[in-house]
């Protein structure tokens, strides 16, 4: 979240609304532990990341549509051979994130 | 915030003073089950300005969720627990998300040399708070070590007599005076600390003269192999840079206990 703070406050100040994607929780092997976040602007600007980049483009989808329809959600993203999973982690772990708009 | 379309984000706000006065809290999250989205800031055991804020919408499940986030916060863990709607155990009606923000590890860099600037700068990519000390105040300016977060002109174990206490497991004390006449006590007053890291500086020569003052001194066995020193990883480094980017290996091996072989030749796994 440090690291973002400063991008999210910009875009705050622009008046852009935006949404949080966290790490929760992890099984097995993952690039980035729980609290690793990304941030998403309504236009589609991005900060953060919540893994090596092999998820991101679908967290701005899924942040995007938060964003749409003012839910929360969690979304997990596994094994990408794994037939549950359209994108995945290639490193084989699975990691759970929570998405939510910041008007909070 | 700005103008008036702007959208209240008290909590964040809230978090985002926190975490710029590095001052440590936990946020916490109902991320499934009934007040999805509620939110509670929790300040460490012992602070009260306010101890805690916000509401995850239930008095006993506030009461818990604030017992373990101070729990999860002192061991610098950040992960999901479960609870019934209104705190009870063994249930799991309600998910929570526990983010810890703790305290940023200190690195205090002992002596105002070559080296120094590069590792105060290596460290703060890793996210150290950094302290640089000589007791020379010509050299221990912050206009040569400008990324530094506190130059202090003083004899290090000056220094850590003040700070020394507050040091942990995640903390580290790089000597790089490699002088007797600083390094000695340096050492020995870092020996005195519950610091997690003591590196110090010097080619095998000055290290074996090194022990044999230590010895003289009165530090035992046991604390002499507390000391890394020469400090680093053994991977060639020649200059500031390099040698910067070996000694914060060290260090961050040294907390994970992992093998500093390459990746390519080990096997298993690389995250765990």
């Amino acid at each position: 979240m440090r690291e973002i703070l400063g991008d999210i406050r910009r875009w705050q100040r622009l008046g852009r609304r935006v949404a949080l994607a966290r790490v929760v929780d992890l099984e097995g092997s993952g690039p980035r532990l729980p609290g690793a976040a990304m941030a998403v602007a309504d236009d589609g600007e991005v900060t953060g990341s919540v893994s090596g980049g092999c998820v991101e483009a679908a967290v701005v989808t899924e942040a995007l549509e938060v964003l749409g329809k003012g839910d929360r959600r969690m979304v997990s993203f596994g094994y990408s051979d794994d037939e549950a999973f359209a994108v995945g982690l290639t490193c084989g772990g699975t990691v759970h994130l929570f998405i939510e708009p910041l008007d909070w | 915030m700005g103008g008036g379309d702007t959208q209240a984000t008290p909590v964040f706000d809230r978090v985002g003073d926190l975490l710029d006065a590095e001052e440590p809290f936990a946020l916490v999250t109902i991320i499934e089950g009934p007040g999805t989205g509620s939110k509670l800031v929790v300040r460490p055991t012992g602070v009260a300005d306010p101890a805690f804020e916000g509401t995850l919408g239930d008095p006993g499940l506030d009461r818990v969720a604030i017992r373990d986030a101070r729990g999860e916060l002192a061991a610098g863990r950040s992960g999901v627990r479960h609870y019934g709607e209104h705190g009870e155990a063994r249930e799991e009606t309600v998910v929570v998300f526990v983010e810890s923000f703790a305290v940023p590890p200190r690195m205090l860099v002992f002596g105002a040399v070559d080296f120094t600037g590069a590792l105060v700068r290596v460290a703060k990519v890793l996210g150290y708070r950094v302290t640089v000390c000589d007791a020379r105040e010509v050299f221990a300016t912050s206009r040569r070590f400008p990324t530094a977060d506190e130059v202090v002109v003083d004899w290090p174990h000056r220094l850590l007599e003040r700070v020394g206490e507050n040091l942990g497991e995640r903390d580290a004390v790089c000597v790089l005076t490699h002088d007797d006449k600083f390094d000695v006590p340096a050492v020995i007053s870092a020996l005195d600390t519950q610091v997690g890291y003591i590196g110090v500086m010097g080619s095998r020569r000055t290290h074996a003269n090194r022990l044999v003052r230590l010895r003289e001194a009165g530090v035992d066995e046991a604390g002499l192999a507390r000391l890394r020193s020469p400090l680093g990883l053994d991977i060639g480094a020649r200059t500031p840079e390099e040698t910067a980017v070996s000694i914060v290996a060290e260090i961050i091996a040294l907390r994970t206990g992992r093998s500093t072989r390459a990746l390519s030749d080990s096997d298993g796994p690389i995250h765990g």
